[in-house]
């Protein structure tokens, strides 16, 4: 495997059964994503998009294949394993922020640092930093239900790179916002991208938004059917 | 490396629950019901082993083990005994029992019913009047004469305990109250520690042994011993003398076993509190599933950013722990301040009632924490089972 290769699927298969009726999602998927990528995946309703995204991240295995990570096979690995694989490497973007209503905004943002052996003050500082980095300093008491839906999904981000993660999985970022703040939410993640070289996959019905991704890779029952690389 | 996971767990698991306690307004009104509900279970067992505790106090508290309480055989209460004139004068030849510059101390009571009526439900009930002379006063050292004075021998004249001052309706100082034929005259009030006497009616014996046709007979004798809890000398006497066929005991363990009767309360009380305790915790589980189902969005959030099952496990747990400790504190302030030192009756082993006080102590609060944390404990296990072992996906979807 290249150096520069983060992550690599080699005849992964996802299916389970409902009924007495077996549904393959994906059948031999191929895929290598290399560091430094900003990769969106497009793709109907239904066509394993999302599937995709979990499995990269670990919350979902697949049924058959290999997928490795950084050199390291992860689709063997257990429940608890994966758990720990993910707070070392992947940071999350969900459509909806997924932010914890009851913590502020710095209390959310140092979530994923709670699970490294950093200490109280490195914690504050890597949380200003991120936070800084999102244009959101100023914030950093506020609740998230006193913040608007970009200000949250900028708080979202912040979480996902405060613990400088190798990969950023991105579900529908800006499925809940509007086009302007979409379009600021994007451009902070190509700045991530091309600014601090954070390798990133985002899931998205959006064309508008897979246009800020270096490469689109269009999935269709189960099978990568077209790959666009921007110019 | 292992305390590195350790402190990770420890930080990952006190970060899940302070999450889960600053949720709890989102779902107030069922922590609440949950709060509410342990407290009354609490509250229903501290009550009821508190009664318990203070009706064997009573009762523990009024036998000495340097005096030998003598019935009839078989009697098993002071009702129910007769003892004849001769038996107390062999009993005043007996070894082993104290004497004084007037002889042997010895007390020959009677005692016998007569009727009360209750404050509290206006209800009769039966009251013991004991018939006593200067040898059965000075026997009970603790016997301390409040307001008043005492009774005069031969006369009408009576002296009412203290706990029948408070629960019945009539016995006030200067009052003449009326027993069948007879009218007594209340000339003081007594107090002997709070133990059983404290629920008697004092009067002089002669006058009791002519007012119920007893002749010269008697119920009961007490007898200062020279060694307290030495009955032998007085039991190789008994055997040698065969007309002095009654039951020897002393007064301590009369009053314990008559205290044993009312043990049942402990028991009624565990039983309720256990069964309360069924009901609370389902309500307490139905409120520990809803906590999960009202977080699955949370929970899956942290388990995918790294957060270990084990702390959804534990924060769920901890927040059962902390509505029921939370409802534990509150059923022991509420028993605390309506049950502590409440003043009641029940009828005692000799049909007649006996009044007592509540009391609160520390072990009964210890058992009250210790029924709260096992419903805490109960109602959050299995919703923090379920919290840890739902995979994330399944978390994910069950929110949208």
């Amino acid at each position: 495997m290249s150096q520069d290769v983060l992550f690599q699927l080699n005849g992964v298969s996802k299916s389970f059964v409902k009924g007495k009726e077996k549904i393959s999602i994906f059948d031999d998927l191929n895929m290598t994503i290399e560091r430094g990528d900003f990769l969106a995946i497009m793709g109907p309703s239904g066509s394993g998009k999302t599937t995709l995204l979990n499995m990269l991240g670990g919350v979902d295995q697949p049924s058959g294949g290999e997928i490795w990570f950084d050199g390291a096979r992860i689709d063997s690995l257990s429940e608890g394993e994966l758990t720990r694989w993910r707070a070392h490497n992947i940071g999350f973007i969900f459509q909806f922020y997924n932010l914890m209503p009851m913590l502020n905004a710095a209390r959310n943002v140092e979530l994923p640092l709670l699970l490294t052996k950093l200490s109280k003050t490195q914690r504050r500082a890597n949380v200003e930093t991120a936070l800084t980095l999102v244009g959101l300093s100023d914030r950093a008491k506020h609740m998230p239900s006193e913040m608007s839906g970009g200000q949250q999904q900028r708080v979202a981000i912040a979480r996902a790179i405060v613990s400088d993660p190798k990969l950023i999985l991105c579900d529908e970022p800006t499925g809940d916002l509007d086009r302007e703040t979409a379009d600021e939410i994007l451009e902070m993640l190509q700045l991530l991208n091309r600014e601090h070289g954070k390798t990133i996959v985002m899931v998205t019905h959006d064309p508008a938004a897979a246009r800020y991704a270096s490469q689109t890779l269009y999935l269709d029952k189960g099978k990568f059917v077209q790959r666009e690389v921007a110019a | 490396m292992r305390s590195l996971i350790s402190r990770s767990l420890f930080t990952q698991t006190a970060a899940v629950t302070v999450m889960n306690i600053r949720s709890l307004p989102r779902r107030l009104w069922m922590s609440l019901a949950m709060v509410l509900a342990s407290a009354v279970v609490v509250a229903i067992l501290l009550a009821f082993l508190a009664m318990a505790k203070g009706f064997e106090a009573t009762m523990s508290g009024a036998g000495s083990d340097a005096v030998a309480l003598m019935m009839r055989e078989g009697s098993q209460a002071e009702l129910n005994s007769v003892i004849s004139r001769d038996q107390v004068n062999l009993v005043e030849e007996a070894p082993g029992i104290a004497r004084d510059a007037e002889g042997p101390l010895v007390s020959p009571e009677l005692y016998v019913i007569v009727d009360g009526i209750k404050k509290s439900t206006g209800s009769k009930a039966n009251i013991p009047l004991r018939g006593l002379d200067k040898r059965g006063m000075a026997m009970r050292g603790n016997m301390q004469l409040l307001e008043g004075r005492m009774f005069t021998p031969g006369t009408n004249e009576m002296i009412v305990g203290s706990g029948i001052l408070r629960e019945f309706d009539g016995f006030q100082l200067g009052n003449e109250i009326r027993f069948g034929k007879n009218v007594w005259t209340v000339v003081g009030v007594f107090s002997t520690g709070g133990n059983v006497f404290e629920s008697e009616l004092w009067a002089d014996a002669k006058m009791i042994q002519s007012h119920y046709n007893r002749g010269s007979s008697y119920q009961t004798i007490r007898a200062q011993l020279e060694n307290p809890g030495d009955l032998e000398p007085l039991t190789a006497y008994f055997d040698t003398e065969s007309q002095l066929n009654l039951e020897l005991k002393t007064e301590a363990d009369y009053f314990a076993e008559q205290g044993k009767q009312l043990q049942y309360m402990a028991i009624f009380g565990r039983v309720i509190s256990f069964i309360m305790a069924l009901g609370a915790l389902a309500g307490a589980l139905n409120t520990m599933y809803t906590s999960v189902a009202d977080r699955a969005k949370e929970i899956a959030t942290l388990r995918t950013l790294g957060f270990s099952n084990f702390s959804a496990f534990c924060g769920t747990i901890a927040e059962a722990l902390v509505l029921a400790i939370a409802g534990g504190l509150l059923g022991s302030l509420a028993a605390f301040v309506f049950f502590d030192g409440m003043n009641a009756s029940t009828l005692g082993g000799s049909f007649t009632q006996v009044v007592f006080s509540f009391e609160m102590s520390p072990d009964l609060f210890v058992q009250g924490a210790v029924l709260a944390l096992l419903i805490g404990f109960v109602s959050g296990f299995f919703p923090a089972w379920r919290a840890a072992r739902m995979p994330v996906i399944v978390a994910f979807r069950n929110a949208a």
